[in-house]
């Protein structure tokens, strides 16, 4: 095999004048986190919502849900992106569509990426919390029912609480999902962490360096989130209460 | 919104589908063949009480679980010449075309997480049959390709076929190597003729029917071939 490995590249500047490949590379890391970070909490709590009302008794509530679900689980990310990014701005009204279009360089993909991840991964988070709920027994709402509690009074202090400890350990994977797929807003032009990866390999022709450093880099994001989730299991758990695992397929 | 041009998808559509559509399906299903082999093997290394093995398949899983199917792409997209090189002895790079490029990617991803799936299928059957297989005089080869896995692929089978579905969502990404699929087709037709809004709507919808429709499938088979226990 003819490859020159040159691993002091990293420590050589970059051409777009903002300092060592090294540190483009960890500036791409922060928009990768702000990013997911961000998403994260739109899908957190349009997610919740969502997988709550699913399980609902409102007929109409859960058929929305789950049309929600469907929707937004059966295109393809990079489809969705582009819905966001390309075809939302040209159906706004026009003053705005063009405000949007106008805003400046990284926010112009920031903002549409964050929508688009967070909207996606709240259809799989809803997923979890509906399979959350229930698992519970159905005992436990009647007996909330009984003992005066309005719907959401019981949601509130008696379903809800030990669901989502039941669920941590899918979210953790659907917020390491979330990092993994903020990649997916290079195609819009963010210039996050693969994406960054991907420009160094352009300028400095040394591409199993660039894509290694990136490669290491995420397995640590993934080591710390996993260690980090693991703390906060621990934290919160109910002794003696172990909740199964919630399957879920997918990246 | 007025606007909305049905004649730029009228024009482009039969190029869509014939270029584009071909190549992801035909993508997704070579894939998904390398995919649940490669997968299926990786999964009994796994479950080896040989360490080496173990631990190759273990690292192997877990690395392409933690990076993103974009990094991948680019990854085997520059290795692939590489490693072709380095098996036939070449000392250049060799030229592999962008499709066989895509399909060795996405087997390779893929496979890591049909492997997951294959694992948890040949878990769930009793130990007690492996046993029951080698008292009867069979070997390894011999017990898992007659006892355990048909019984694990057909427990496992809506799963698989999920994660296909999965797989054929993530074909799109190909677009960031300038590939004419599905997707890559429409951005080509939209780009030319200035037509964004009608043809990432109509992929989207595509996309969505082709995907729902395979789910409602998928639930059906789940309902009939379920084991009633």
């Amino acid at each position: 095999m003819q490859y020159n490995w040159n691993w002091k590249i990293f420590w050589e500047m970059s051409p777009d004048g903002s300092g060592t490949y090294l540190s483009t590379l960890f500036v791409g890391l922060q928009w990768t986190l702000a990013t997911a970070l961000s998403a994260w909490i739109i899908a957190l709590v349009i997610g919740s919502l969502l997988g709550v009302i699913r399980t609902s008794p409102v007929k109409w509530a859960v058929r929305l849900g789950d049309a929600y679900v469907e929707l937004f689980r059966n295109i393809p990310l990079l489809v969705q992106m582009f819905l966001w990014y390309f075809v939302l701005p040209e159906l706004m009204p026009k003053a705005l569509g063009t405000a949007i279009k106008q805003m400046p360089p990284p926010w112009g993909s920031f903002v549409p990426a964050v929508l688009c991840l967070g909207f996606f991964t709240a259809a799989r988070v809803a997923e979890q919390v509906k399979a959350g709920i229930q698992t519970l027994p159905r005992g436990q709402t009647m007996a909330g029912t009984a003992m005066g509690l309005t719907l959401p009074q019981t949601y509130r202090f008696i379903l809800l609480p030990v669901a989502f400890r039941i669920i941590l350990p899918p979210l953790t994977s659907e917020f390491m999902n979330i990092i993994k797929n903020s990649s997916v807003a290079l195609t819009i032009g963010l210039l996050e962490l693969t994406a960054r990866a991907r420009a160094m390999q352009e300028y400095s022709f040394q591409v199993f360096e660039a894509f290694t450093a990136a490669t290491l880099i995420y397995i640590i994001v993934n080591i710390i989130v996993v260690f980090g989730m693991r703390w906060v299991e621990r934290k919160v758990a109910v002794p003696g209460f172990i909740g199964p695992q919630v399957a879920g397929g997918g990246h | 919104m007025g606007d909305f041009d049905f004649g730029v998808i009228e024009r482009s559509w039969v190029y869509l589908f014939k270029e584009g559509m071909t190549f992801s399906l035909t993508l997704t299903a070579l894939a998904m063949t390398g995919g649940i082999i490669f997968g299926t093997l990786l999964a009994m290394m796994r479950l080896s009480s040989i360490k080496p093995l173990s631990m190759f398949a273990a690292g192997y899983v877990n690395l392409m679980r933690s990076i993103p199917l974009l990094l991948v792409i680019f990854w085997f997209y520059f290795l692939v010449p590489y490693i072709g090189a380095w098996i036939i002895g070449s000392p250049t790079p060799i030229k592999v075309g962008a499709f066989w490029s895509c399909v060795i990617t996405f087997t390779m991803f893929e496979a890591a997480y049909y492997s997951e799936i294959m694992r948890a299928g040949i878990q769930a059957i009793p130990r007690g049959q492996v046993w029951a297989g080698y008292a009867l005089g069979l070997n390894y080869w011999q017990t898992m390709g007659t006892i355990v896995l048909p019984q694990a692929f057909r427990n496992m089978l809506p799963i698989l076929l999920t994660q296909t579905i999965i797989l054929f969502q993530d074909t799109s990404l190909v677009y960031v190597l300038s590939i004419t699929d599905f997707l890559g087709a429409a951005a080509k037709v939209a780009q030319r003729d200035g037509r964004l809004v009608e043809m990432y709507t109509f992929a989207a919808i595509v996309y969505f029917i082709i995907c729902f429709g395979l789910s409602l499938l998928v639930k059906r088979l789940q309902a009939r071939i379920a084991i009633i226990r």
